[in-house]
């Protein structure tokens, strides 16, 4: 009996020490991918590769930089992040303010968009390429920019959601005794969830920015800076992409370098989200 | 065990001078996914008093009281026949206007829920969107609620701050002078002294008290002894039924059902 | 009727309408993607095109098989790793560790949730591939570049943890207190409990986590596409180099269009993984949803 004591507490520490180091391996992969990037990237990152467009013979190690990309993706992900917090806000508002409270209208819309927000770039990216083609538009920063929001809609109608879900009832229900309309109600609460409006853009944004296989075969490429939306444009991610795979060791170490610069762009948009989301929480106590 | 003879016995109770009453409730059944939570209500809530609501919980005092001013519409499932006339005007008529009726219900609700904004526009918010943009009367709707609740002398310097920033008993007392402040006729309470001090709960009582000279005021409480300080008459609702509706000592020293002697003597609850 | 009223109503229908249309975009996917795959349905039956392993669009040949193995392989391998190494962490973050440390590692996730495909893509390229060419072929006695399905599985098994993590620890935390504790005083270890009651009472949640899991593996693209060597061959071991579906249509997508047939044999892959993780997320949805309405 005692030895039986003894090998269920044996088996409980092996568990134990398992289940650690799983955790460690876990958040460690986080660090060691950072680390990575950080060692391989920073000694080819120059204040030439951020601040210039590629120059001739760029491709094949001479001069330039990646700002054609850093541009484009920075166009790309905002004015796609604007507008799929345009149509997205709304549609939450309607799910949560229009729609009674648990119905099956809003249960299956809700279904809907954590179904669409599994569904990968690349499926979005062919459907919007073919439709391009038939109708006539080449790769552009506009085909771009439609790809990328009908993307991220589903990211800003999900956060949105769930701020609106910690609103209490009651809140609504006081705002309507006052004989206010839904639209006057669906105010108070934009008002009420404003500060994690802000993190739901910024979750939305680093979608946009990262995201490869969508702008792959609708955005095209470009080494000239963006100008007007008609016209193919760089992404920072195909950018890595391209120079990843050149044989050259120069235009290889720029591939990390870019992927340095998306890095740091990507931990700068998550420690704003951190911060914003702390704050939100200190306010409410 | 028939609700018709029941509802007949409470009809016939000396109920006092009722005039016009303001709030006629009439064949009212509310079925909420299937499940009938009110049964064939008949009422008249008296003018100028304040009606309590008891019964144990789950029994339908809540959507009563929501019923009253059509919040039960945003409840999934519900469906709602009979009709709930305020100065005669039916409220579930086919072509009633939601919001138009909801302006003349004041809700206090369980919690105290100040708007994401300051003192001063809480209670400029009601008047704002029914119209009013004169910023003088806008002040002077805002001083004449924030005294009427007794809130004028404590936040008068700091009318821009947040409404957060108020205590909890103060908060209630805010969300208050913002459901007068669209001149309501009919002051609706859902437990709302639930969630406050002592101290804090007998102030919106004696205000609730003063109040009634000039609203119809209508209750939920659990609480006997909340109900015996406030009000004028109290209906006691069981299983979705009113049981026994009459004046507060009526009802609460000589019950007339067994149901409500038990529940007043603290055997059901 | 007044104006606010009025208001009121005309913003409902342009909300109703902005929800309709970004709701349409599902049918316009489905019919479009149906619609371009037809000629190659018309000229081949399903089974035929699922279950042919030549790949050879020149000679009008349209196998998938070697494509829908490769996906296959890699998801298999993410999850053999990712699967055991998430449960044991979700379950020791619930049961074991301290808030603080919650508090600290769960933030954690969504920064590895953040991070873009291709950055995991350099990763791999950088480290899983030569490693496994370096130190892990040599020790089983095989030759490799290191561009294998095994990198892809790894690099899909990072990616895949935090929203296995997340979900897991969501499920995890639902479990009641109460259940555990009649576990525990009948003299049942920790572990046992663990074993016995709680990863028992979890199992639906947990599955529908490692379902997540494995639509998004099956939609990864990019990141896969970098180290897993692209090669249309069914793979026969962990060190051969595989060719998942979405990187054959990343690959070759605008290019090669007058092949007869190869448009539309890529639009009928985007159809297929479509159709695939638009069940599997529906799934496990479905299942998430019914646990937090009864929690």
């Amino acid at each position: 009996m005692r030895s039986n004591v003894k090998k269920r507490l044996l088996k409980e520490k092996i568990a134990k020490v398992a289940m650690q180091l799983s955790g460690i391996t876990i958040t460690g992969s986080l660090f060691f991918i950072i680390g990575t990037i950080l060692y391989k990237g920073l000694p080819y990152l120059s204040w030439e590769m951020i601040s210039q467009a590629p120059k001739g013979g760029f491709y094949i190690g001479k001069e330039g930089g990646i700002l054609n990309a850093i541009l484009g993706s920075l166009y790309l992900a905002s004015s796609s992040t604007l507008l799929a917090t345009l149509i997205g806000i709304p549609i939450s508002i309607f799910l949560h303010v229009y729609v009674k409270s648990g119905s099956f209208l809003e249960r299956s819309c809700k279904l809907l968009f954590d179904v669409l927000f599994g569904i990968p770039s690349i499926v979005y990216g062919a459907i919007a390429f073919s439709i391009m083609v038939w109708v006539g538009i080449r790769a552009s920063l506009l085909g771009g920019i439609i790809t990328i929001t009908l993307l991220t809609i589903p990211i800003v109608v999900r956060t949105i959601d769930e701020l609106l879900r910690t609103i209490p009832i009651d809140l609504k229900h006081v705002t309507f005794s006052l004989g206010t309309t839904r639209w006057e109600t669906a105010k108070i609460c934009l008002k009420y969830i404003k500060p994690g409006i802000f993190t739901a853009i910024l979750l939305a944004f680093g979608r946009a920015i990262g995201d490869v296989a969508g702008v792959l075969l609708t955005t095209g490429f470009s080494d000239n800076l963006p100008k007007y939306v008609d016209e193919p444009a760089a992404t920072l991610p195909l950018a890595i992409f391209f120079q990843l795979s050149s044989p050259i060791p120069e235009v290889q170490g720029r591939a990390y370098a870019s992927a340095l610069v998306l890095t740091f762009i990507i931990l700068i948009i998550v420690i704003c989200t951190h911060l914003l989301a702390s704050k939100q929480q200190k306010h409410k106590i | 065990m028939h609700t018709s003879s029941r509802i007949q016995a409470a009809e016939t109770q000396d109920l006092g001078n009722i005039s016009v009453p303001h709030i006629q409730i009439k064949n009212l059944n509310v079925t909420i996914e299937g499940k009938r939570i009110l049964k064939d209500i008949n009422l008249s809530i008296p003018n100028n008093s304040i009606t309590s609501i008891i019964g144990p919980s789950g029994c339908g005092k809540t959507t009563l009281l929501k019923t009253l001013n059509r919040l039960v519409d945003d409840t999934k499932g519900v469906e709602i026949t009979g009709s709930v006339l305020v100065n005669g005007e039916d409220l579930y008529a086919k072509d009633a206007e939601v919001t138009h009726i909801r302006k003349k219900m004041g809700l206090l609700s369980q919690k105290p829920f100040p708007l994401p904004m300051s003192i001063f526009d809480n209670v400029a918010y009601g008047p704002r969107i029914h119209g009013e943009k004169n910023k003088q009367v806008l002040a002077q709707i805002v001083e004449t609620q924030l005294r009427n609740v007794g809130l004028w002398d404590e936040v008068k310097d700091r009318l821009d701050a947040s409404a957060t920033r108020l205590s909890i008993g103060q908060q209630q007392r805010l969300c208050l002078a913002r459901g007068l402040a669209v001149k309501p006729e009919i002051i609706l309470g859902d437990e709302s002294t639930s969630a406050l001090d002592p101290v804090s709960t007998q102030t919106i009582e004696n205000l609730l008290i003063e109040l009634k000279q000039d609203y119809t005021i209508v209750l939920v409480t659990h609480i006997l002894r909340q109900a015996r300080r406030v009000s004028d008459y109290i209906i006691f609702v069981y299983n979705g039924e009113i049981i026994e509706f009459g004046k507060t000592d009526d009802v609460l020293l000589h019950p007339k059902h067994e149901i409500t002697q038990q529940y007043v003597k603290g055997f059901i609850s | 009727m007044n104006w606010r009223l009025i208001k009121d109503k005309l913003i409902r229908q342009s909300f109703a309408t902005l929800l309709v249309l970004s709701l349409v975009v599902i049918v316009i996917i489905l019919v479009g993607l149906s619609i371009k795959s037809m000629p190659l349905l018309r000229a081949e039956r399903l089974g035929v095109i699922l279950t042919e392993s030549v790949w050879s669009p020149m000679n009008g040949s349209f196998g998938f098989l070697p494509f829908i193995m490769g996906t296959v392989w890699v998801t298999f391998i993410s999850l053999i790793i990712a699967v055991p190494l998430c449960v044991l962490a979700s379950v020791y973050l619930v049961e074991y560790a301290g808030e603080a440390l919650r508090k600290m590692v769960l933030p954690l996730m969504n920064v590895l949730a953040a991070i873009p495909p291709v950055l995991y893509g350099v990763w791999g390229v950088l480290f899983v591939v030569p490693f496994l060419s370096q130190y892990i072929a040599p020790i089983v006695g095989a030759e490799t570049t290191g561009y294998t399905v095994f990198a892809g599985g790894i690099v899909l098994a990072v990616m895949i943890f935090p929203i296995m993590v997340s979900i897991m620890v969501e499920v995890l935390q639902t479990i009641p207190y109460e259940l555990k504790a009649a576990s525990l005083s009948l003299g049942a270890t920790k572990w046992e409990t663990i074993v016995k009651v709680i990863l028992i009472k979890a199992k639906p949640g947990l599955i529908a986590a490692v379902v997540l899991g494995i639509s998004r593996a099956f939609g990864e693209t990019i990141a896969v596409l970098m180290v897993c060597g692209n090669i249309p061959q069914i793979p026969k071991s962990f060190f051969d180099a595989g060719y998942p579906l979405p990187a054959l249509i990343a690959n070759n997508f605008g290019e090669m269009m007058s092949i007869p047939l190869y448009d539309s044999a890529l639009m009928f892959a985007a159809l297929l993984l479509f159709v695939l993780i638009f069940g599997f997320n529906l799934i496990s949805r479905l299942i998430l949803n019914r646990l937090e309405r009864k929690s």
